[in-house]
């Protein structure tokens, strides 16, 4: 069922395999990161001045809610997956055999590392005890 | 891979989108690097944000943002053209689209970063 047009996204793989799965969770997580990271980009760079935000801002006001927190991490979820899903694709372009597996290795090693990273820092770093 | 592809508009979204991909993976790495700092080294934290705020990384955080506008309305044209493959006739009228969009938010962000820039210069406070 070739289109007679030019298609300019990337053909559905056949079957239902993890990879027709992953091409699904690409477009899924690509719509909840486009509004997660415009409304971060909007806030933190727009409407804030980035030079502002210093360690105590962000334990004081950033992170003072569990709204923040749970925006934050469900972006972060979806980011490191479509990012290392992404450069996944993109390395499987450009590098075959043992490079391939050696390159994808440490991609799939650093995108777990940077999971437990930042879910560590978003769910434990404390928030200041309120004076008085 | 970058020369065997179709030409023209189609070409060139998916250059961009490719480019501007990697981009922001790179930048995403560091940033999660950096967040974790706020737990592990507020100190090391507060450094890296005084060289962000500098006029070189205003430049690159801008440059971010138009990276991040373009793959955000490209992936969604995308998207859009794989759940509805008749769409994908009018591609070309998409893409030019994406840019309207792009101008239409893209110029008011720059005004408010250029006062970043402004401030980061010490022209005005």
């Amino acid at each position: 069922m070739s289109a007679p047009y030019t298609r300019s996204g990337r053909r559905r793989p056949e079957g239902s395999g993890s990879e027709v799965a992953i091409w699904y969770l690409m477009r899924l997580s690509g719509i909840g990161l486009f509004v997660l990271v415009l409304t971060h980009y909007l806030i933190l760079h727009v409407l804030h001045d980035p030079a502002e935000q210093t360690a105590a801002w962000i334990m004081e006001f950033r992170w003072s809610s569990t709204f923040w927190r749970s925006f934050d991490w469900l972006m972060l979820t979806l980011v490191q997956f479509h990012a290392f899903m992404g450069m996944r694709t993109v390395i499987s372009d450009y590098s075959r055999g043992g490079l391939r597996t050696l390159l994808l290795s440490g991609l799939y090693l650093l995108g777990i590392v940077l999971f437990v990273l930042g879910t560590i820092v978003v769910m434990t770093l404390p928030n200041p005890v309120p004076a008085g | 891979m970058l020369l065997r592809y179709r030409g023209r508009e189609g070409m060139v979204a998916w250059g961009f989108h490719r480019i501007s991909g990697v981009a922001i993976w790179l930048f995403l790495v560091l940033h999660v690097l950096d967040i974790y700092l706020v737990g592990a080294a507020p100190d090391v934290y507060d450094t890296l944000l005084v060289i962000y705020a500098t006029p070189a990384g205003i430049v690159m955080e801008w440059l971010l943002g138009a990276a991040v506008l373009y793959h955000a309305l490209n992936g969604l044209r995308i998207t859009i053209m794989d759940f509805w493959p008749r769409l994908t006739r009018y591609h070309r009228a998409l893409w030019y689209a994406n840019w309207a969009v792009f101008a239409a938010i893209g110029i008011p962000v720059t005004i408010v970063i250029a006062g970043q820039f402004l401030r980061s210069l010490g022209v005005t406070s």
